[in-house]
């Protein structure tokens, strides 16, 4: 049954080989001239105030190949999953009956329960061995960028920090997590739809849906956000818009965690509602911004804030991807009662 | 004995159309068993449900003794060629039978190599460009190199051209000879089955209307013309199974042990083809169906 499941499953993984290959020469060819300007920067040495150090780190390398590998990789993190749910886990049962080979396989001396764990397993493993290497290659590489944009709090040009939705599904063991449900689901869509592009094209959907709803619903609950509420001082930095008609107005105070991931950044009144204007005169017409904040002050605005701190990257990476195994393995159940029950 | 299938009130509903309902019989071991009925009347869905590919709506069916693919042994005692005889393009010839060695304890190397070689199929050869027959025999070699118990196909030659079938069903008696091998295998044409079976089962509707061994199922069955007359009025012994009439002169096929000696009938006796046909034929009445279960009562 090993052997079978290796020579129906050998060019995809031999795919996947020539993939991690090129991306370990490319990173790794890379990856030394990345940690020598970390170096040159002073990032390395550098241990109480480093932000200046990061800012300038972080601004010397936009617009440069590490700049494009960078976004590149992220991408590809974000790919390898989908794509191994398609093309290893779709095809992987839906192939057998679309040929009738199931009829075949099933008739020999092992037990269609065994058959289909055995290939789940092993392929499964294989799906989550790779995007492993993926992600331990890409997050070694990306190790001085991260750590310069944590100190910096991100930056416009290389997205937000490690914790920020767009690259945490691209570091640490998230992406085992994925890899393991994606290929579970396209087995899955490839059992219960017994065709191989529908199912296809199903497990992309839904992983497309879950990797969207994830991040945006379902993460920043996983545990519960820390919500702070100050008095706001409009001293502060902060960001004011004035929309007329109407003299709306919105209020962004300024929240400075380093590396944190900011859920939400609310000004409200005291009596605890959104504030939305409408502006006083001293913040229209032709006064100074300076008198502006001095009659913001007067109505003793208070920011919430609700975040989940930088410190949270790991737990957060750890439940997220024992809920995507759970998921997976859950799947991977239903396969092998679909396959056991099965019809021909 | 145990014998190699045995259904009972076995039936499969595909939503609400029934695609085998309450069919009850027995087939023996040490035979090579036809199967034979119109299209539609069950023969595919009687052999997935042999072969534990589904599982029945209604009744028991027990292969060998054991409900069918219910383990690792079960599986192993038996072979299955399925209807267009599936075999994985992708791969070649020798896979197919590293394939076999692998997923079967007893697999016999010996046998399934000197198959392919006597049948002059390269083994470097890749399944999917093999031609209809040779892909056939293949997906025999892999049925009967597990050495089974019994070896169950299912339409193996319908698609394949005469010469084919031939080279065909001449593997199959060989080996199934050589090894002892029980066989089951269906068909809609009689004219195959007749080469190689020598106990017959004719499928209907989902029903046995007849079963038994062919040579005696020849024996015992004439086709009487002459006067026109009712079939009632001939002797109990003779069990009418198709009567047709003219204005004057009626056919009567009957099945009699005893010889018939009434000298105002012309007797002639059927071929199995003939014979099977009137037993799958039109002119089948409420009477002659009971007849055919009384027939299939008997057998058992």
């Amino acid at each position: 049954m090993i052997w079978l499941t290796w020579r129906q499953f050998r060019w995809q993984a031999v795919t996947a080989a020539a993939v991690l290959a090129v991306l370990a020469i490319a990173l790794g060819a890379t990856g030394f001239g990345l940690s020598t300007r970390f170096d040159q920067a002073g990032l390395s040495t550098c241990h109480s105030v480093c932000s200046s150090a990061a800012s300038n780190f972080i601004s010397e390398l936009r617009g440069t190949p590490y700049a494009a590998l960078f976004f590149g990789c992220v991408i590809l993190m974000y790919l390898a999953p989908v794509l191994m749910g398609i093309f290893w886990g779709a095809p992987l049962i839906a192939r057998e009956f679309e040929a009738g080979t199931h009829r075949l396989a099933w008739n020999q001396s092992i037990t269609r329960v065994r058959w289909s764990a055995v290939k789940l397993g092993l392929i499964g493993l294989a799906a989550v061995a790779t995007a492993g290497l993926l992600s331990l290659m890409i997050t070694w590489w990306a190790g001085p960028i991260d750590h310069a944009l944590s100190l910096v709090g991100g930056s416009p040009s290389f997205g937000g920090t490690r914790i920020s939705p767009v690259v945490f599904a691209a570091r640490g063991v998230a992406p085992l997590g994925y890899a393991a449900f994606a290929f579970a689901l396209g087995v899955t869509a490839g059992v219960l739809i017994r065709r191989t592009l529908p199912a296809m094209a199903v497990t992309l959907v839904i992983f497309a849906a879950v990797q969207f709803l994830v991040p945006n619903f379902v993460r920043p609950h996983l545990i519960p956000p820390v919500q702070t509420t100050a008095a706001m001082n409009a001293f502060d930095n902060n960001e004011i818009m004035i929309s007329s008609p109407g003299n709306k107005m919105t209020l962004v105070g300024n929240f400075s965690r380093p590396g944190a991931w900011i859920l939400s950044n609310r000004t409200i009144t005291p009596s605890g509602k959104l504030f939305t204007g409408p502006a006083g005169a001293a913040c229209t017409g032709n006064s100074t911004p300076n008198a502006c904040s001095n009659w913001i002050n007067t109505l003793h605005l208070r920011q919430s804030v609700s975040y989940q701190p930088a410190s949270r990257f790991w737990p957060l990476q750890l439940i997220e991807t024992g809920i995507y195994l759970i998921l997976a393995a859950g799947l991977g159940w239903v396969c092998a009662w679909q396959v056991r029950r099965r019809r021909a | 004995m145990t014998a190699a299938i045995e259904a009972s009130g076995l039936g499969k509903r595909y939503g609400r159309r029934w695609a085998l309902s309450d069919c009850t019989l027995s087939i023996p071991t040490g035979r090579v068993t036809g199967l034979v009925g119109p299209n539609g009347a069950g023969k595919t869905t009687l052999i997935n449900l042999a072969t534990g590919m589904l599982a029945p709506t209604t009744g028991t069916i027990e292969v060998l003794g054991s409900k069918p693919a219910s383990g690792p042994e079960q599986l192993a005692k038996v072979g299955y060629v399925a209807q267009d005889t599936p075999t994985y393009a992708g791969l070649s010839v020798e896979d197919h039978l590293r394939f076999g060695a692998h997923m079967n304890p007893g697999w016999d190397a010996v046998l399934a190599r000197k198959r392919m070689s006597q049948l002059g199929i390269d083994p470097k050869q890749k399944a999917g460009k093999l031609s209809g027959g040779q892909r056939a025999q293949l997906a025999l070699t892999l049925a009967i190199a597990k050495r089974p118990e019994l070896l169950i196909l299912d339409e193996p030659i319908a698609s394949l051209d005469p010469l084919a079938r031939r080279e065909f069903l001449q593997v199959l008696m060989e080996t199934t000879a050589e090894h002892e091998i029980s066989v089951v295998m269906s068909s809609h044409l009689v004219a195959d089955l007749e080469r190689v079976t020598d106990y017959l089962i004719v499928l209907l509707s989902s029903r046995v209307r007849i079963a038994g061994d062919i040579d005696e199922m020849l024996a015992t069955h004439y086709l009487l013309s002459g006067a026109r007359r009712d079939p009632a009025t001939l002797p109990a012994s003779q069990q009418v199974i198709s009567a047709s009439h003219t204005d004057r002169q009626s056919t009567i096929l009957v099945r009699s042990a005893e010889p018939l000696l009434d000298p105002s009938w012309s007797v002639s006796q059927l071929d199995l083809e003939d014979l099977v046909l009137a037993y799958m034929g039109n002119t089948t009445t409420t009477a002659s169906a009971e007849t055919g279960h009384k027939i299939m009562e008997e057998q058992r």
